[in-house]
């Protein structure tokens, strides 16, 4: 195994050398794996004319978070592609709705489990693939689907990434990760489909070895770049969600 | 909701749970399907599933002990039952599109006679809300759909066919709104139980398509 420790020192040395006109995605479902920390770090390095894959634009919920939609408040993102554009409750109207509506950002929707499994097989070496799921919809419009034992499949094709930003509880060294209950989520799946992966990390980064194999969720060969969250209010933490009145 | 006929949010939710069979693995959405995990149902034994990767979920943690990175689909802090397991997104969603879970309850604008339902983008909207909802609605083995009756205009979401975009088409199987529990047939719906305080002709009047009763129907029961 490498010896080299991939800790960095921060987010902005972690985030520094990202080129303009990058795909980027970020983990996250709700706050738990959502990479806050790198999110202000991209914020700050200023890189433009991003791709930006995440389940969702944001901004929904209070309080606010970092989340994507404030890179495209910042000026830094030519696309999004996510499952969500608009919230799931009509009355709310995301920050990013205004930049869509005027034309400055573009979209792709994406149903989320397609966008998993885009992402998945990026990384495992799948150029495309046939699924039931938006078959009849305005998505499967104009494009390609096949009949396969008497059911409709729509062709989609894999979805590789320049970088992904994920959150994990622990991580050794060698990039080794474990995540927490539902901090897993998209954070796996877009590790493998990116050239490079950059984790913060909840608890003190342990030397490589420490993790039983065994027990690794995602293997360093995917994980370039750790950064430890440092305590509030230096770093970001997940916070309690303020529940609204209906 | 105040001024609204029939049943309570809860009430429809309630309805729908009594369906869950023993063993079964159910996927609740976002709003009042929620609700289902609040229904008493004796003694079956449901995994709730939630398309984050959380399998076996239960209530919402109480007040100063939730765990801030465990959340369900509408991203409220929940519990774990014993037996729980957690795997990533394209994992889960494998749950989900190679059909192991039998029922999926989802909120809607619209439901067509043909089982068509709408429920991730408004008239004249440019993108969209659809999260998990089309994998859901294309692979679960049951489709079942929690809306009110009526829009707040008073036209009907139970419809002859969709004027909002499709999340699938010909998928739903039972639907429950505030008048009732009703099955689409393909030319209209089919009421299979009436709310208490309505009336067939209620009902009539405000359902797209034909409506069939059943033989000898029965109002839904009510707790409390």
């Amino acid at each position: 195994m490498t010896q080299k420790s991939k800790l960095r020192g921060s987010f902005a040395e972690a985030v520094a050398d990202i080129p303009d006109g990058s795909t980027i995605a970020f983990g996250g479902f709700a706050m738990p794996g959502t990479p806050f920390n790198l999110i202000k770090a991209l914020m700050a390095q200023g890189a433009k004319r991003l791709t930006l894959v995440a389940n969702t634009t944001g901004g929904a919920q209070q309080p606010r978070m970092p989340d994507i939609g404030m890179l495209v408040e910042n000026g830094q993102v030519a696309k999004v592609i996510c499952a969500f554009t608009a919230a799931t409750r009509p009355t709310d109207v995301l920050p990013f709705t205004k930049y869509y509506d005027s034309g400055e950002v573009d979209a792709e929707l994406v149903p989320q489990g397609t966008l998993a499994e885009r992402m998945r097989a990026a990384g495992a070496g799948i150029p495309a693939f046939y699924t039931p799921t938006a078959v009849g919809t305005e998505l499967a419009e104009g494009r390609e689907t096949r009949v396969i034992n008497g059911r409709e499949y729509l062709l989609e094709y894999a979805l590789p990434l320049d970088y992904a930003f994920i959150r994990a509880r622990t991580a050794d060294t060698a990039g080794n990760l474990r995540f927490h209950r539902s901090q897993r989520n998209f954070c796996p799946v877009m590790a493998t489909a990116a050239r490079v992966t950059i984790a913060e990390i909840d608890d003190p980064v342990l030397p490589a070895g420490s993790i039983d194999p065994d027990d690794v969720h995602t293997p360093g060969i995917y994980v370039h770049r750790l950064v430890q969250v440092p305590p509030e209010p230096e770093g970001i933490w997940p916070t309690k969600r303020q529940e609204r009145r209906r | 909701m105040s001024g609204s006929k029939g049943l309570t949010r809860q009430q429809m939710a309630d309805r729908v749970a009594r369906e869950f069979q023993d063993g079964w693995i159910v996927n609740l959405g976002v709003g009042i399907p929620t609700m289902c995990s609040n229904t008493d149902i004796g003694d079956r034994d449901i995994t709730y599933h939630s398309e984050n990767g959380v399998i076996g979920y239960g209530p919402v943690a109480a007040e100063g002990y939730e765990d801030l990175n465990l959340v369900n689909a509408g991203g409220q802090n929940v519990t774990l039952k014993p037996g729980a397991a957690v795997v990533h997104h394209a994992d889960s969603f494998g749950v989900i599109r190679g059909g192991h879970i039998d029922a999926t309850v989802m909120g809607a604008y619209q439901v067509s006679m043909t089982g068509d339902f709408a429920n991730w983008k408004l008239k004249g909207q440019k993108g969209g809300g659809i999260g998990g909802a089309m994998d859901l609605a294309a692979c679960a083995k049951r489709v079942f759909i929690i809306l009110e009756h009526v829009t707040r205009d008073g036209s009907p979401r139970l419809v002859a066919a969709c004027d909002l975009p499709v999340t699938a088409r010909g998928v739903v199987t039972l639907v429950a709104t505030n008048y009732g529990l009703f099955e689409p047939t393909g030319t209209g719906f089919r009421l299979l139980e009436i709310a208490p305080g309505l009336t067939v002709e209620d009902i009539r009047a405000t359902t797209g398509g034909a409506l069939e009763v059943l033989d000898g129907l029965q109002t839904i029961a009510v707790a409390g």
